[in-house]
């Protein structure tokens, strides 16, 4: 039996989200969210897009970990019982919701669709990304210059501590 | 690498929509606005990975990869600010709970 390295990988990262949703600490999720993104930038390097790979990897694996990880030490971490409490209140109060994604993924595996589609060629060949970004999406990259901008100085009044703080 | 192109976005279809519904169910249950802020995080990286998918089965890798790279960055800005607000909350009320946001209205 031949099982691609793709579905390997897919399937370890649908265990990493999981992991990342199910686990009770705040940091192991955040640990969880980066090795999805890794395994996703690992994806995105075997469907020929290196490019966007490697700003998932260096953004998403470093930028965003780093973020959280920052966030979570300035803030307080809930007590061990306080943990339990939730995960029982949470199991109480969303106990239908795997069921439903259950019943949800049999209906749709039960829905026939047609294999029989084609795939449109590209309509213009373009052969470097940058080609793309520089020449055809330049508001793209304003839009990207504006966000960045937003977020920055968002970051900054954000997470900036106040006077008195301080004292 | 799937050559066929309905096996390959049947695999990773499959899989995107787990990753999307593991997002969902995160920010559903959870309470924590940092829990909140991973399950979009999973939301976002189901969609770059469709992209991704789409652009290798259609041949449309460089363009898909600007928009890739697009919503990468608007990913990161999303949730710096969003860490940002949550500590600030935290800071005010001394807790994560997304409940106490509704002492921020009106």
């Amino acid at each position: 039996m031949k099982i691609d390295i793709d579905f390997i990988l897919l399937v370890f990262t649908a265990i990493a989200a999981l992991w990342t949703v199910v686990g009770r600490s705040l940091l192991k999720a955040t640990i969880g969210l980066a090795v999805t993104s890794t395994l996703i930038s690992i994806l995105m390097f075997r469907l020929n897009s290196p490019l966007a790979a490697m700003f998932e990897l260096s953004v998403c694996t470093g930028l965003i970990t780093a973020v959280f990880v920052s966030t979570i030490s300035l803030t307080k971490p809930l007590t061990h019982k306080e943990i339990l409490q939730i995960s029982k209140d949470r199991i109480k109060r969303y106990w239908y919701l795997p069921v439903m994604l259950v019943v949800i993924g049999i209906a749709l595996m039960l829905v026939k669709v047609k294999q029989d589609f084609v795939i449109a060629p590209p309509a213009a060949v373009l052969d470097d990304v940058r080609t793309v970004l520089w020449s055809f999406r330049r508001l793209d990259l304003l839009g990207q210059v504006i966000i960045l901008l937003a977020g920055a100085i968002g970051i900054v009044i954000l997470f900036g501590e106040k006077k008195n703080d301080k004292q | 690498m799937i050559n066929n192109s309905w096996q390959l976005f049947t695999t990773f279809g499959f899989f995107v929509v787990l990753l999307f519904a593991c997002g969902a169910y995160c920010i559903i249950i959870t309470r924590s606005m940092i829990r909140a802020i991973i399950g979009i995080e999973l939301l976002i990286k189901a969609v770059t990975l469709l992209l991704a998918a789409v652009g290798y089965a259609t041949g449309n890798s460089e363009f898909v990869q600007s928009l890739v790279i697009t919503i990468i960055v608007i990913e990161v800005a999303v949730a710096a600010t969003a860490a940002g607000i949550a500590l600030c909350v935290f800071r005010r009320t001394d807790s994560l709970d997304v409940r106490s946001l509704r002492s921020l209205k009106g």
